[in-house]
């Protein structure tokens, strides 16, 4: 069983809604699950997502936080099939990720926090190949990449220039094109704006809510940035050791944290209260655990 | 009907972007290019040093279908390789798009490219020896390289499995695999040279009879039905490789999921 934490509805109003009304099957729902790594064969596996449920329904922005290792991205590749499940089930607009996976996959992408591309080709050539992969026409492709680019920031000229000649700034803002472009009803954020300088953060983080009011997108967001979580998510959720420690309404975890354990109302405070660990640490410990 | 748009245009999508990789990459393709020249030229001039035809024939062809057979297989076996190091690999496997499409796609671009650079060393290697061709049987050349060239396909796609299943280690084997296929087919001497045990792995190799048949057709003018001998096992070859190649990878991509080995490395 999972260990999370709710507050009653007595919390003060959150900005956002955090539950529309609920008409089909979840955006998201993700029952039970469970990941293990065999790191070494003399010792047991480790446990990098343990006995998680969420469920987030269609039009939310779901926030899930937690230090470096604590399960995030390893619980966005099991979302988005890329790693299977131990035990558990993960469901996208009710169909089953492991039965349906066709299915499931032309229903989701994915912006990593590594903008990964062929780094030779162009913005558009790396568009092509993905829309392509989704079965989108060349012509049809090419129109919608220039749209959402230019809704970025990013000219035609820059189109035809190889990617690694822009910088990393906007080498995330093709990576987020590349995953509007296949018009994703599940988007799957992983720290989207880390390493994004003020104003390319603020870009992405206007356009993420653009995705959510105008294409209706569900998305779950993991991310370092407290003020950026608390601006963008209807629900959080703090995963520590693997482990989802509380979920709530931004609104509601600082309630909680003020209420139950004396703490500043802030964001910050419940985030160290529920991973149990400064902001410090989690800087400095980087990207050395499989887990994350 | 939608399936079969949405599986072309996917297949279509890795023949389009290798072509465009291989624009971007366009002087190490030069490079590439002047490199198998003059290794070809190298080992053909043996055969003009000694003075015969048959062997000075014998050399190009081995060197120039070799060519062929090395970049097919190197193009499919590094289909993994290639996406993993650039990162893009995560991305790829998330598409919505069949597996045989995936490898049949890049398969399909190998083809295209290892003829047009064969084509391209055999001409150079033409003019420089000003070989007669007269005696040739192209068609059955060709039927060889077709046939050769689909059981390669399998070959590569068992050698992509590795990539898949070890980074590094997967690459040193493709690489491995590759080189032992060199020693046992015959390409720049007849296989009855090698030891008996080196002779059993040669008739598991498609290039074995991929050279032989292309030889006697191209120096000999030898016909199809003559060459039956050699088809046979290619066609076999062809018919259990790419079954057993597409088994595989499904099966090294279950266990990359499963072990967390689909995360960018490099």
């Amino acid at each position: 069983m999972s260990i999370a934490v709710s507050v009653p509805t007595q919390s003060p109003a959150p900005s956002r809604p955090a539950i529309r009304p609920i008409a089909g099957p979840a955006a998201l729902l993700v029952d039970h699950a469970t990941k293990r790594f065999r790191v070494d064969r003399r010792k047991p596996p480790v446990v990098a997502v343990d006995d998680v449920s969420v469920r987030i329904e269609r039009g939310d922005i779901y926030g899930l936080l937690g230090a470096n290792g604590s399960g995030k991205s390893t619980f966005i590749r099991l979302v988005s099939g890329l790693l299977t499940l131990d035990e558990g089930r993960v469901e996208v607009f009710g169909h089953d990720l492991v039965r349906e996976e066709m299915a499931v996959k032309r229903l989701i992408n994915r912006v990593s926090v590594d903008a990964a591309f062929f780094k030779k080709l162009s913005p558009a050539e790396n568009l092509s190949f993905a829309a392509r992969l989704y079965g989108l026409d060349g012509r049809e492709a090419r129109l919608k990449a220039a749209g959402i680019m230019a809704r970025l920031g990013i000219g035609e000229k820059r189109m035809a220039r190889p990617v690694e000649q822009m910088s990393r700034g906007m080498q995330q803002k093709v990576a987020i094109a590349r995953a509007i472009l296949t018009s994703p009803t599940l988007l799957l954020l992983d720290e989207p704006t880390t390493g994004l300088d003020p104003r390319s953060k603020l870009d992405v983080q206007t356009f993420i809510e653009e995705l959510q009011a105008d294409h209706d997108a569900t998305i779950l967001l993991t991310t370092h940035d407290l003020a950026e979580a608390e601006r963008l998510c209807g629900r959080i959720g703090i995963l520590a050791g693997g482990r989802l420690a509380v979920e709530e309404t931004p609104e509601g975890l600082k309630t909680l944290v003020a209420l139950e354990h004396g703490l500043p109302p802030t964001l910050e405070s419940a985030f160290m209260q529920y991973t149990g660990r400064s902001l410090d640490d989690d800087v400095e410990e980087g990207e050395a655990d499989p887990a994350d | 009907m939608i399936a079969l748009t949405r599986d072309a245009r996917a297949g279509y999508a890795f023949v389009e972007r290798n072509f465009n990789l291989t624009k971007r990459y366009f002087g190490w393709e030069v490079a590439f290019l002047v490199y198998a020249v003059a290794g070809a030229l190298s080992v053909s001039l043996i055969g003009q040093s000694v003075g015969s035809r048959t062997l000075l024939m014998s050399l190009v062809i081995g060197a120039v279908f070799w060519n062929y057979l090395s970049v097919v297989f190197q193009s499919i076996g590094d289909t993994i390789t290639w996406e993993r190091w650039e990162g893009t690999l995560e991305y790829t496997m998330m598409a919505p798009v069949r597996r045989s499409v995936q490898l049949l796609g890049s398969a399909l671009y190998a083809v295209i490219y290892g003829l047009i650079h064969t084509a391209i060393l055999l001409a150079i290697l033409a003019l420089f020896f000003s070989l007669d061709l007269g005696k040739a049987n192209f068609a059955a050349a060709a039927l060889f390289m077709g046939v050769g060239s689909a059981s390669f396909i399998g070959v590569g796609m068992l050698a992509a499995t590795l990539p898949m299943m070890s980074v590094e280690r997967g690459s040193q084997m493709v690489f491995v695999l590759q080189s032992c296929l060199l020693l046992v087919s015959g390409v720049y001497y007849p296989t009855t040279i090698l030891p008996d045990w080196m002779q059993l792995l040669s008739r598991v190799s498609p290039a074995t009879y991929v050279l032989d048949a292309v030889r006697k057709a191209l120096i000999d003018g030898a016909s199809a039905n003559q060459l039956l001998p050699d088809l046979w096992p290619l066609l076999v070859m062809a018919f259990v490789f790419i079954p057993v190649g597409l088994w595989g990878f499904g099966q090294a991509e279950r266990y990359a999921k499963r072990t967390g080995k689909l995360k960018r490395v490099g």
